[in-house]
């Protein structure tokens, strides 16, 4: 290497050559740095697959997916990956409630109507709901929100799928409103101002002309916030209660793929039980779930970057 | 007759400029509500945590190890483990993280590995933490043989928060005017020289304040600590890391079990016995304090940052 820098730049300062070798070995170092990304998505597939692998052998692709009981725990057990599925969507759809409209109006009202002075405080701070651990969340859930739901509702259980997805809820406003902010603030002024020539209101302009002109974008935050919603584990365990449940119903009690993976870890499952390899397989599924989620709502947000 | 019907109509566009104007409030008023009523949640929640862990709120509940009397139960080894746990955080994640974001913004080529390494930074953003749990038990745990340490824990949430930590550096990078980078080419420097030199210390700012958000976000990890096997009753200390003998420290609690803040707030929360319940808010009241407080400092050091830099 020293060589070949040298041959290429004959009577080249020393301190020179040097620097350039340098400047080879860092940008290596950089690189390699770059790849931990590629790696660590290489090696969740791989785990995710490779622990799995025995729990598919002992149990059907076909039960996995259609049998309606997931009892990995019990003497005699059957392994539907549909009661878990069920929770996940359940809790995600109530949170989905709570935060797109609250999101949509934030970002609305922030982009179209806040003064620059009140936006710039308020961002941060909203940014805040987002960044509270989950497991205090959860113990909101838990020791707040379900209390007050239970004057509301009488006959709430103690756990229940709707206060953990509202809570969700709440904690993915600042996801839904800032995505949907950038991609509405992404609308040119020339647009507006059109519109304001029309005769149009603000609430016009936002509602006729922002808004549809930000559609794919405000999409992508959607898709962001159910992603969001489905990964979240702790605010389940805690507040959804463990029992798996197929049901469409948000006041029942029910676990959630994250939540049957939490019950699993804080058992004592020999590690190499069915019972524990079935935490990979739900994995699996959860991580497929995001997946598509993701690759969905990022390719909508390209294109409202580039469609300007 | 001209003159009635010239009047009418002009009534009938006022009434509708007066109508499409109140919209206008009525959204505004709207708006405002939603967005205090979001807030309004988080302070309820501060609120809640301190009042009803308000009797536990003492030095002695920071001073003692778990216990199964909730009122002699305290959180010292929950924040000993947490500390430890986010040493080994910030040493793993801010090096590879910044490493990672100088490359991607000032030395990747356009080609294909280079939007391999973007699409797997934004899509690992993504993943759900349990995930990274799930990864980190099959990884971790069983390959590299670290078992349920505080190293295991750290390097989970290492590759955890890496995506924050460089999306954040690209982004304060970026911010860096070209005119900088072509002077000091201009003047012979190499593009290592470039990056050191001049453009990393003007983004100083926008990494730490990266750096903040994304231990904030490791600090209330929870999930992924519990599938790695975090334990909630550790009545012990790990082995300090310093010592007063040569060599002076000690890289023995790198191999010890552990528990974290955020691991005994949730064993507490799932106790069925109320008296419980005051040990997990006052848990929660310091946890959240913590992350606002980290929060708090990042939206400080950020602004401090921008009104120093003018360019």
């Amino acid at each position: 290497m020293t060589e070949q820098i040298a041959l290429s730049m004959p009577g080249a300062p020393a301190g020179l050559r040097y620097r350039k070798l340098r400047d080879r070995f860092v940008e290596a170092g950089l690189l390699l740095a770059a790849l931990v990304a590629v790696f660590t998505t290489i090696a969740i597939v791989v785990v995710l697959v490779v622990e799995s692998l025995p729990f598919f052998r002992e149990v059907s692709l076909t039960d996995f997916l259609t049998d309606t009981m997931w009892t990995p725990l019990f003497a005699e057990a059957r392994y539907g990956i549909l009661p878990l599925v069920a929770g996940t969507l359940v809790t995600t759809m109530v949170a989905l409630a709570v935060a797109i409209p609250a999101g949509t109006i934030i970002a609305i009202y922030l982009s179209e109507f806040a003064p620059y002075k009140l936006r710039e405080t308020i961002k941060p701070s909203l940014e805040l709901l987002g960044a509270v651990p989950t497991v205090v969340y959860g113990y909101f859930a838990l020791m707040f929100v379900t209390p007050v739901l239970q004057q509301l509702i009488p006959g709430l259980p103690g756990f229940n799928m709707l206060s953990a997805g509202l809570v969700i809820g709440i904690m993915i406003i600042p996801y839904v409103a800032s995505v949907s902010e950038d991609a509405m603030r992404a609308v040119p002024n020339y647009m507006r101002e059109g519109s304001y020539a029309m005769g149009a209101t603000r609430f016009q302009t936002a509602t006729r002309v922002v808004v549809p002109g930000a559609l794919s974008g405000i999409a992508a935050a959607f898709i962001l916030g159910i992603s969001r919603a489905v990964g979240e584990t702790m605010i389940v365990a805690i507040a959804a209660g463990l029992q798996p449940n197929l049901t469409w119903d948000p006041t029942e009690p029910a676990a959630t793929i994250t939540a049957f993976i939490v019950q699993v870890s804080l058992g004592d499952l020999p590690h190499d039980s069915i019972g524990y390899q079935s935490i990979f397989a739900a994995g699996l599924v959860l991580m497929l779930m995001t997946l598509v989620f993701n690759i969905a709502g990022f390719s909508l947000t390209r294109r409202f970057r580039e469609a300007y | 007759m001209h003159a009635i019907t010239a009047e009418a109509s002009l009534n009938r566009i006022r009434a509708d400029v007066s109508r499409r104007k109140l919209l206008d409030t009525l959204f505004v008023i709207v708006g405002l509500l939603v967005m205090f009523s979001a807030l309004l949640v988080l302070v309820v929640l501060f609120v809640d945590l301190v009042r009803e862990g308000a009797p536990k709120l003492t030095w002695d509940f920071l001073n003692s190890f778990p216990s199964r009397k909730a009122e002699r139960a305290g959180i010292l080894s929950a924040w000993v483990g947490t500390s430890l746990i986010m040493l080994v955080t910030a040493a793993v994640s801010m090096p590879v993280g910044v490493a990672a974001a100088i490359y991607l913004e000032e030395y990747a080529p356009k080609n294909w590995m280079t939007a391999i390494i973007e699409v797997n930074v934004t899509n690992l953003a993504g993943v759900p933490s349990i995930i990274y749990g799930l990864l980190a038990l099959g990884l971790f745990v069983y390959q590299f043989n670290l078992g349920q340490s505080v190293a295991a824990a750290g390097l989970t949430l290492s590759l955890l928060i890496l995506p924050i930590i460089i999306v954040a550096t690209r982004e304060s990078l970026r911010s860096v005017p070209r005119a900088i980078r072509e002077a000091a080419y201009a003047l012979g420097a190499t593009r290592w020289e470039v990056t050191a030199h001049h453009v990393l210390p003007y983004s100083t700012g926008g990494i730490l304040t990266g750096m903040i958000i994304g231990l904030s976000r490791a600090i209330g990890e929870t999930a992924p600590l519990i599938t790695i096997g975090a334990l909630s009753f550790i009545a012990f200390l790990p082995e300090s890391p310093f010592h007063s003998e040569f060599p002076f420290f000690s890289f023995a609690w790198l191999k010890e079990a552990f528990t974290a803040m955020p691991i005994q707030m949730f064993n507490w929360v799932s106790r069925p016995d109320p008296a419980f319940q005051v040990n997990a808010a006052a848990a929660g009241a310091i946890l959240l304090g913590m992350t606002l407080l980290m929060n708090g400092v990042a939206i400080y050091v950020r602004y401090r940052f921008r009104k120093r830099i003018n360019w």
